[in-house]
This record gives C-alpha cells, structure tokens and sequence, in this order.
C-alpha cells in the first residue's frame, strides 16, 4: 500500500467518508433535539394537568343569605359570645320554612360553611351599628356544594352515590334561580391558614412558614457555604485532611433527606431542645442539606476564576485576603449566587427532613415568628393530597402551583442575578 | 514592515543590525568554552547592586524536579537586564523568585538567598506584601482587573495607602499612565472596563499599575509575547523611559527585543545561568558555545 499522501489523495479519501460524517453529525443533533422535546412535553404534561386539576380551586361558591342580626342575641361588649351559627340558620329556615324535620334542618344547614358565622362576627365587630337590622351578606357555601356547584358532584346520579340528596340539590336550585349562589374569587386560600374545611382552608400558613424556613435557610448556609468554599479553595494546604474533607462534602450532598432530618430531632429536638415544628429548627436541617450543594458550587465557581486574575492582585502586592475579597469573590459571585439559590429551591420543595422534626402537624395559626410551629408549602401539599374530602384535591393541585410559582421566581432570579454580576475579562 | 519599525524606533538598531551581520561570520568559529561546560561565564554581580541573588535553587514538585540550579546573579541600578534561552530553562522561574510569586506554586521549595539593597528577601521576618509593592511584576498575558481603567491604576496605591484623598488618587492615576504613555489615548474613558482596551494598551495599563504603587524593581515576564510589533515597540521605547527610575527585568523570547532595550543579558539554559555579560558583547561575541548555538538559532 502506497502510504505518501498527495494532495488528492486526501481529498479522495476525505470526500468518501464525508457522507457518513455528515449523517452521524445529523443523528447526533436529531438525539439532543429529540431529547429536549421529550423534556418539554413530560414538562407541559405535568404543568397542564396540575392546572387543569387546580385552577378551580382559585374559586369559591358562595350563597347569599339574608340574616337578622337579632340584638336580643348580641351582647355588645362581649360580641365573640354572641350565636352568630344561630342566626345564620336562622336566615335558612326563614328562607325554607317548610323544612320541618330536624334531619332535613340539619341537611339544610350543611349547605353553608361553618365559616359563615365567623364572617357574621367580623362583619358586627366592624359596625356595631347593624346590629338590629337585616344584612345581605355573602357567605362560602360548603365544600360540597362548591363541589357540585364545579361539577365534581353529578347531579343525575343516584342519591346514595353522591354526598348531596335529592332536597339539598333543590334547595341549591332556589339558590340557583334566585341568583343567590355564585363563585368568587378565593381570597380565603391566599389568606388563611389550614382548616378542616376545605371552603375554610388557605396556604397562608405554610408559605409564612415556608418564607421564615427559607430565610433561616439562606442567613446560616450563605455566609457558611461561601466561607468554607472560600477557605478549602484558597487557604487550606493541599493535604490529605483537605481531601478527606472534600470527599465527605461531595458524601454529604449525596446523603438522603430523611437522614437530616432524623439528625435533626436527635440533636436539635431531643438533646437541644429547641421548640417542635418550629421554622427555625427547620431552617437548620435545610441548612444541612443545602450546605453541601451551596459549597460545592462555591468551589466550582472560585476555581473558574482565571489564575492570571490571582496573580495580577499578588503582583503588586495585595495580601491573600484582599486578593480574594476584592477580585477572586465578585468574579465567582454569579456562580455562588446560582448555586445558592439552586440550593434554596431544592430547600422549598424538601419535605422529608421536615416530616421528622414536626412540621407535618395539622396548623391552622399562621406563624409569626421563627418559634411558632407552623408548616411549610411541600407539607401542606403532602397533608391535602392525603385528605378525603373531594375540595381537598383542587386543592392540593392549587398548592402546587402556588409551590412552583415560588420556584419559577427564585429559579428568574438566580438568572437575573447571573446576568447582572457577571463580568467579562 | 517589522524591519521598518525597528530601524524607525529601535534606539539599539544599529546592534540589531550588526549582530545580524556577524551572525553568519559566527558560524564556524571555536569557542572558548565548550557545549558541556555548565559553569556561568561573564560577570554576573555588579558593584552597588539593586538585588543580589546568591546561590540560588529552586525545585517544584516538593523537590523532585530542580528548575533552577545554584544561580547567582545581580541586578544592577537603573539597568534594563534580559534574560533568554529556550523553553522551560527556568528563565521565568528566576524572574518569579525576586518577588516571591513562587510562593503560590503549591510544592515550590527555593534555596539561597536573594538580596533587595541587602535585606535577604526570604528571611523569615519579611512580609511579602511590602516586598511586592517593592518589586512589581508584569506578565506575559495582559490581565488588566474586570474593572474600570481608573479602578484599575488605583487600586495599588488604595491597598498601600499610599493615596487618602481623591485629588491624590486622580494625580497619581495620571502620573501612572502618562509614564505608561496611554493617558492620551484614555484621559476621556478612565471608567471603561479596562478589559474593552487593545491588547498592547492592556499591557501598558498593567506597566500603568505596576508603576502607580512605585516600585524600585519591575519583572517582567514576556510582556510583549502577545503584542503586535507596533505595541511592542511602544513597550520597548517605555521601558528605556522607565530605566531612568527604576531596575527593570525582562524575560524575553525575542532576541531582538533583547538586543534593542537591555544592557545586560542572561543566557539560561535547563536551569543553568550559562552567560552573562553586556548584550553588545554577548549577541556579538559570545564566549559560551551554547550562547552561540543559541543567538544563531542553531537549537530552541
């Protein structure tokens, strides 16, 4: 075989395997485009059916009841003892006298949320001079009937299949022809707490939660995170204690979440003492599990800083330190920030380590501080994805939204924060 | 075009010239020292010198490999000193001991003893910090900060304290790159990032920088490797401006570079100091036969 290569040659031997270059260069894009559209629809599948599942969740039934606010009943100084359920069955029984048995009265006022009094309260404790006259005022309806209302419950099934009977469904029917029952928007779940009742109940409670959780979060592990990957990267000497550290960080970041959390109720709860379910114990599990991710980006970030950077700084004299505060750490911010922040969503939607240090009780104050038990969003879903009641699934789907809509913000910020401090050298 | 400029700017051009010219009459001759002869030949201490460097070694890799045997060698006031030889001779090595750059190679051990006007700069009492404000350093690879140009002069003398007020930091910014010869070209954008700037004014920025803390030593290692003979002919006519106040070291790659702005060359080769005399006489008689083989271009 002539081995010289002539010009020609080459080309000849170039041209021929062309096609199969060409072809494997095309297969191997058609995989990544093939790759990405499969993300892509598994991502809009997931999006769509969460919405579609939730988005009625972000309304609510109410009925519209006419109540006598009977001042016989209200004792002006003392209003919270007053029989605000009373009369808001008083208003259906005038509405539907011919409801005579206590059985069919009870069905009649199953109709109405418990909730209905409450609102009753609030509205006599902001003007205590109604009392003694005839209010129109809107009140959330049960969750079933907000169930039938959103067609969850079929009206032409058989009356032992479906939580309303056959009177109940006509007395929605009054409602219904009179133009009293209607579906507003939900405040109540922007507003309130967690409640039995799914009319009643609101994720405010658990993104209160969730907020000082993460606020906990981000003040310990930040300034930790960035000050080890700072001193590992550019201080510690090179040695063997230096790996064994990096390797039980790189373990640390693999460790399962459950297993924090478990190290949180034996050292934070059982031997600290520090106060059950509270955001600021859950602050620091997250803070374990999050560390590793925020120090190992940490360190990805330090060492992409160019060494001629480095060596600028050291040449005319800056000390190690001023070397690393003044040029190594704003170039490696945008990294760091990213990670953090990465760090921090994973954070949000953690729900295992939680689960062991409390925060999975049934809360229905919202927390006003980092010693209040409360809940957090990924729990609050765990907990209605877990109840029977038919309103608790829309429910739960709205959680979720309400849960990615914090991610997608954090996840927006960690980009514009990139582009904001990035710089070019 | 390049022959044109050094006759035009070159103030060493008739050297360059001449050197040119024996280079073939060189070709054949005898030396008085052979190839394997690895002792340093010429003068290499000077009367009243800025740094003395004594004996020294140097070793990576925890001292497994020596880069840098027994050198000993003096820097001489207000002299421009070049330093050449092939690849990897550890030409850049010696350069970044004066400073102690060496210090941040992880498993770099130095032996010996260099002097900055008689205080031996690897004493356990002495700071690097002071000692590299002493002796700037400019670099191969322009790396002006990601800041603005302003920032970039300034900051030297800001972490010195060299500067309090404003009006002092303005003056001693323009000082710098006047003597740097670029305050014409960025009077009227000092708070553009000094990385939007040319390669060759990145450069003088870094003299600019270097200059602005006042040493009384400036390194530099191949600051004109990545410059366009124009650039490098900027650089070459500053750093003889530069002389007059300063000591300046310069590794270099060119040997015409080191015949137009030195007066003294070193010749390296694996970590051995082979030559050392003034440039006319090393470029024209070189007394080594690995100089010889080395100026002719007979190998590196």
């Amino acid at each position: 075989m002539n081995n010289s290569l002539s010009p020609s040659r080459t080309l000849d031997i170039v041209h021929k395997g062309l096609k199969r270059r060409v072809n494997a260069e095309r297969r191997f894009r058609l995989c990544g485009l093939f790759a990405i559209i499969f993300s892509l629809v598994c991502l809009s599948t997931l999006f769509v059916s969460i919405f579609v599942n939730g988005y009625t969740a972000f309304f609510q039934t109410h009925i519209q009841l006419t109540v006598f606010l009977d001042p016989d009943k209200i004792d002006t100084p003392n209003i919270m003892d007053a029989d605000f359920s009373g009369m808001v069955k008083q208003s259906l029984r005038t509405k539907f006298p011919d409801v005579k048995s206590r059985k069919d009265k009870r069905k009649l006022y199953a109709l109405v949320s418990s909730g209905a009094a409450y609102q009753l309260m609030d509205i006599v404790k902001e003007y205590p001079q109604k009392i003694g006259s005839e209010i129109q005022v809107w009140v959330p309806a049960d969750d079933d009937v907000d169930m039938l209302m959103k067609g969850h419950i079929k009206r032409n099934v058989k009356e032992s299949d479906r939580r309303l009977n056959d009177a109940q469904i006509s007395w929605i029917e009054t409602f219904e022809e009179q133009g009293k029952i209607r579906k507003q928007f939900n405040f109540t779940f922007f507003t309130s707490g967690d409640s039995r009742e799914p009319e009643l109940s609101g994720v405010r409670g658990a993104v209160s939660g969730s907020f000082l959780t993460l606020i906990i979060t981000l003040v310990l592990s930040f300034p930790i995170g960035v000050a080890t990957a700072v001193y590992l990267e550019e201080f510690a000497p090179k040695n063997r204690w230096t790996d064994l550290i990096e390797v039980n960080i790189n373990n640390l970041a693999a460790v399962p979440s459950i297993v924090f959390g478990l190290l949180g109720l034996a050292v934070f709860l059982n031997f600290f003492g520090l106060p059950r379910s509270s955001p600021m114990v859950g602050g620091f599990v997250l803070t374990l599990m999050t560390l590793p991710t925020i120090i190992i980006a940490g360190r990805a970030s330090l060492k992409s800083v160019p060494p001629s950077i480095r060596e600028a700084a050291l040449g005319i004299g800056a000390s190690k330190t001023q070397m690393v505060c003044h040029h190594v750490l704003p170039l490696a911010m945008p990294g760091m920030l990213t990670g953090t922040i990465i760090g921090m969503a994973q954070a949000l939607g953690e729900t295992a380590p939680l689960l062991m240090i409390g925060m999975v009780a049934f809360i229905v104050d919202i927390p006003g501080s980092i010693t209040d038990p409360s809940t957090v969003l990924p729990v609050q879903i765990f907990l209605w994805a877990d109840s029977p009641e038919r309103a608790f699934l829309e429910k739960t789907s709205a959680a979720i939204m309400v849960l990615l809509f914090f991610l997608i913000t954090m996840n927006a910020a960690a980009v514009i924060l990139r582009r904001k401090f990035e710089k070019k050298w | 075009m390049q022959a044109e400029i050094i006759n035009a700017m070159s103030p060493d051009a008739e050297l360059f010239q001449a050197y040119s010219n024996r280079t073939q009459s060189m070709e054949n001759r005898s030396m008085q020292v052979p190839r394997g002869d690895r002792r340093t030949v010429g003068q290499a201490t000077v009367e009243n010198p800025k740094v003395r460097c004594e004996n020294v070694d140097i070793f990576y890799d925890l001292g497994e490999k020596k880069a840098i045997n027994n050198i000993t060698l003096d820097i001489g006031q207000n002299e421009v000193i070049a330093m050449i030889g092939p690849s990897g001779c550890g030409k850049s090595t010696f350069l970044r001991s004066m400073n102690r750059m060496n210090d941040t190679i992880e498993g770099c051990r130095m032996d010996g003893k260099i002097f900055l006007e008689g205080k031996n700069i690897y004493d356990k009492d002495v700071d690097v910090v002071p000692l590299r404000a002493q002796v700037g350093m400019v670099f191969q690879k322009p790396n002006p900060f990601p800041k603005s140009i302003y920032d970039n002069v300034a900051y030297g003398p800001k972490i010195h304290g060299l500067v309090r007020t404003k009006n002092q930091t303005d003056e001693i910014v323009e000082h710098s790159l006047i003597r740097a010869g670029l305050w014409e070209e960025v009077k009227d954008r000092l708070d553009k990032p000094g990385t939007g700037l040319s390669g060759g004014q990145q450069q003088r920025l870094c003299i600019a920088r270097t200059i602005a803390v006042g040493p009384e030593v400036i390194l530099m290692d191949e600051p004109c490797s990545a410059l366009d003979p124009i650039a490098t002919a900027i650089i070459e006519d500053l750093m003889d401006e530069l002389r007059k106040e300063y000591s300046i070291v310069i590794v270099t790659h060119s040997m015409q570079q080191a015949s137009r702005v030195s007066q003294r060359t070193a010749f390296f080769h694996l970590g051995d100091l082979i030559e050392i005399g003034p440039t006319e006489q090393i470029f024209l008689n070189p007394i080594h036969q690995l100089t010889q083989d080395y100026i002719t271009g007979r190998f590196g």
